[in-house]
């Protein structure tokens, strides 16, 4: 009780601890939970959350879960998600997922404890300079060195982490900042005297761009996470926007759900395992309104032959992603919600009528008529893109959120499992960080208890965090984790069959657990489906069962995942299929990633 | 065999571009800055630092860089998205500007080598800040090539070492930029 004293209302005139401050902070921040591991440097902070009850702390089994883990609870709920780690193994651990929240714009607020001020420098016990090594892979980063800047930079951390383009930001506290006392009152409305993300667009810019659309002949919208990270009212606007144009719709990995997978506008995703439809209108347009996406490799693939004919607008709230890789004929710095606002009220006000596109709409019937994401499933071994549709079918009306690990099982995820609602589709995009999907799914398990959470899981991948399988057996977490087995690092062995004539090189999963066993010891229920008339039983079963569940399902070893863009090429230079594969590129498309 | 690696984008006009760049004086500020240049792969030709303000709150870091105007604007959004950073002004690309390179120059010989040292310095008005019977320490002040050409000049007569200090600059006219 005496802990609840301190955190009370009238508590900010007083005298408190920097673990206090840090703790009342972030309460004021609306901050319910935290993911974290205790060490040296921030028992300080662990002894006040102990002595308070408005904030849960989620104990994860390695550093690096704990940020994937606040990642996921970010992606699915649209708040900060919030890492607590202690100083040297504790903060790099929780290097790559810093790294993976800035390339993919993730909003989260990562505190680790630092060795006292007077030690820093003397390589004392678990120092590393984390500021130093966090610098190039955070959106921003503050040592503290006086308790008295605590309050006021973590409530700066928490403005710079979700404002502008969305990113992590790392406060590191000496242990002695932790334990010192200072006055804490929580700061009016906050205006940074350097940072201020623009949000409204031009309105000029805006009424060209409508314009520009107005003429189109060819249009289409290429849409990002940028267009999720700006809330659920982005989306919305999006689907008024194509229905006005009616201009095609394709989507990055990381903008899937931005726009409904079923809609017949929608042409799927677009890039290096992009539908076929969604590259060739790309390549042919004569309009291309990019809305919060960044032009990234996988999707432009050779920039040369990147829809060499369209005339091109750019969304952004940031500006230095504007003519990074491609060059664009208008950039609209903002909050792509606020700009698709305005472009909506424009079109309507102008009273705009879209160009005739029967001609534009019959060539992308064409395209469709490939059906570049056809499979054959036959015999009973399970090919994994089966597996992935049979469980969207038994899930779908459940509007499941499903994180992913990387690799092969992601792109036949992306391709296969239809997203009619943003916020419930979270992947490693960017940094590819295998090991993702299960962190991130016991993060979105938190942040959404009533919604079924499902990561759908490589056997390579899984296990690059399998330990965080017991946090979510301590907080009673009904996740469900969906392997596709091939017993090969599937995209590894993928680009060996492509590029290096199949000299399979270390990509074999060799010495697997039994998956299903290690669940049962962690308290999970296992289930192993190995034919395909096990499928439909087993996705029911694991359906069935309210507490977490680990389903170990093995397919077809040896399929690829197209279609593909082989690195170098163009949009129009797609594999459809195994069959086209050379197994052998030149040595400058080697080169490329 | 050595792979040929086929440049992504045809050969481009490398530009030479004079940044300023005000900044809060904290601590790490520098770092961010350098750290961007060598992690994007960015050139720094020249970087100067110092703070500029009554209260030493605010830094002018001075940057000479050279890429295609594509990466130059590229540099500059990056900048600007730094935290701490007040504003970036391309002064190559605002107009008139002024730019001052500071060197100190040491010579040393002896019979007419010396009094030729002295005779160049004279000529470019760089000023002897140091003497002993076999040496000079010049203080020289200009833009970059003059400065250049001086310490091309002591070569040849007994050039010892150079400090240089790398490039300050500033936009002409009455207003700040």
């Amino acid at each position: 009780m005496q802990g609840r004293e301190t955190m009370g209302r009238d508590g900010g005139s007083r005298e408190m601890s920097g673990a206090d401050i840090i703790v009342r902070a972030l309460v004021d921040l609306g901050v319910d939970t935290i993911f974290g591991y205790p060490g040296g440097a921030v028992l300080p902070i662990y002894d006040a959350l102990f002595r308070q009850k408005q904030i849960r702390h989620i104990l994860v089994r390695h550093e690096a879960g704990a940020v994937h883990a606040a990642e996921g609870y970010a992606r699915s709920t649209g708040k900060p998600g919030v890492v607590l780690v202690t100083s040297g193994p504790g903060a790099t651990n929780a290097v790559t997922g810093i790294a993976d929240a800035l390339l993919d714009s993730i909003p989260i607020v990562v505190l680790t404890g630092q060795v006292a001020t007077h030690l820093i420098g003397s390589d004392a016990f678990q120092e590393c300079d984390t500021v130093g090594i966090t610098r190039h892979c955070s959106k921003h980063n503050y040592l503290v060195k006086e308790t008295s800047r605590l309050g006021g930079t973590i409530h700066e951390a928490f403005h710079i982490a979700t404002t502008g383009r969305p990113g992590p930001v790392v406060v590191d506290i000496p242990k002695d900042v932790q334990v010192a006392t200072a006055r804490y009152e929580r700061p009016a409305r906050f205006e940074h005297k350097t940072y201020r993300p623009k949000v409204k667009g031009d309105l000029a810019a805006i009424e060209a761009a409508v314009e520009m659309l107005a003429v189109a002949e060819r249009p289409i919208l290429y849409v990002g996470g940028g267009v999720i990270n700006s809330g659920p009212g982005a989306s919305q606007l999006l689907r008024d926007l194509a229905r006005l144009t009616k201009a095609p719709v394709t989507s990055t990995l990381m903008g899937l759900g931005a726009f409904p997978a079923s809609d017949p506008q929608f042409l799927g995703m677009l890039g290096m395992h992009g539908t076929y439809e969604a590259n060739l209108a790309m390549n042919q347009c004569d309009l291309m309104l990019c809305l919060g996406a960044r032009f990234d490799d996988r999707v432009t693939g050779k920039l040369d032959g990147f829809s060499p004919h369209s005339r091109k607008i750019h969304v952004d709230i940031d500006p230095s992603s504007f003519n990074k890789t491609v060059r664009v004929d208008l950039a609209i710095e903002g909050d792509v919600g606020h700009v698709l606002e305005d472009m909506v009220k424009l079109w309507r006000a102008r009273g705009h009528q879209a160009q005739p596109q029967d001609d534009w709409w019959s060539r992308i019937k064409g395209w469709r008529a490939k059906q570049s994401l056809a499979f054959t499933q036959e015999g009973e071994k399970i090919q994994p893109q089966h597996a992935i549709r049979a469980l969207w079918e038994a899930t779908h009306k459940k509007n499941p959120i499903i994180t992913t690990e990387v690799g092969q099982h992601q792109m036949w995820a992306a391709q296969h499992f239809d997203f009619e609602q943003p916020n419930k589709w979270l992947t490693s995009g960017g940094l590819g960080t295998m090991g993702y999907g299960l962190p991130a799914a016991i993060g979105a398990q938190l942040g959404n208890p009533k919604s079924l959470v499902i990561d759908i899981a490589g056997e390579a991948s899984i296990q690059m965090n399998i330990q965080e399988l017991g946090t979510a057996t301590q907080y009673d977490l009904p996740v469900k984790v969906f392997v596709l087995n091939n017993e090969y690092m599937g995209m590894v062995r993928q680009w060996q069959d492509l590029t290096y004539e199949g000299r399979h090189s270390h990509s074999y999963s060799d010495s697997l657990p039994d998956f299903v066993k290690l669940a049962e010891a962690y308290g999970w229920k296992g289930i192993r489906i190995e034919t395909l008339d096990q499928l439909e039983q087993g996705i029911a079963d694991m359906l069935a069962h309210d507490g977490p569940v680990f389903v170990d399902c093995m397919v077809e070893r040896h399929a690829n995942c197209f279609p593909m863009i082989p690195s170098g090429a163009t949009h129009t230079e797609m594999l459809l299929g195994p069959d086209q594969v050379a197994g052998k590129v030149d040595k400058s498309a080697e080169a490329l990633v | 065999m050595a792979a040929k690696i086929k440049p992504l984008l045809v050969q481009e006009v490398v530009e030479r571009h004079t940044l300023s760049i005000l900044v809060d004086n904290e601590a790490g500020v520098l770092g961010r800055i350098t750290g961007l240049f060598s992690s994007r792969g960015y050139n720094i030709e020249s970087l100067t630092v110092a703070d500029i303000t009554e209260d030493e709150a605010v830094s002018r870091i001075t940057i000479v860089t050279s890429g295609p105007r594509r990466v130059i604007d590229q540099i500059r959004a990056q900048l600007d998205r730094l935290v701490p950073v007040h504003s970036v002004t391309d002064l190559s690309e605002l107009g008139p500007f002024v730019e001052r390179e500071l060197a100190l120059v040491k010579v040393a010989g002896t019979g007419e080598k010396r009094v030729e040292a002295l005779r160049l310095a004279d000529i470019f008005r760089a000023r002897p800040v140091d003497t002993s019977t076999q040496s000079f320490v010049f203080e020289i002040s200009g833009s970059t090539t003059k400065v250049d050409q001086f310490i091309e000049l002591m070569r040849e007569v007994g050039l010892v070492e150079v400090a240089r200090g790398g490039v300050v600059a500033l936009s002409r006219g009455a207003t700040a930029q």
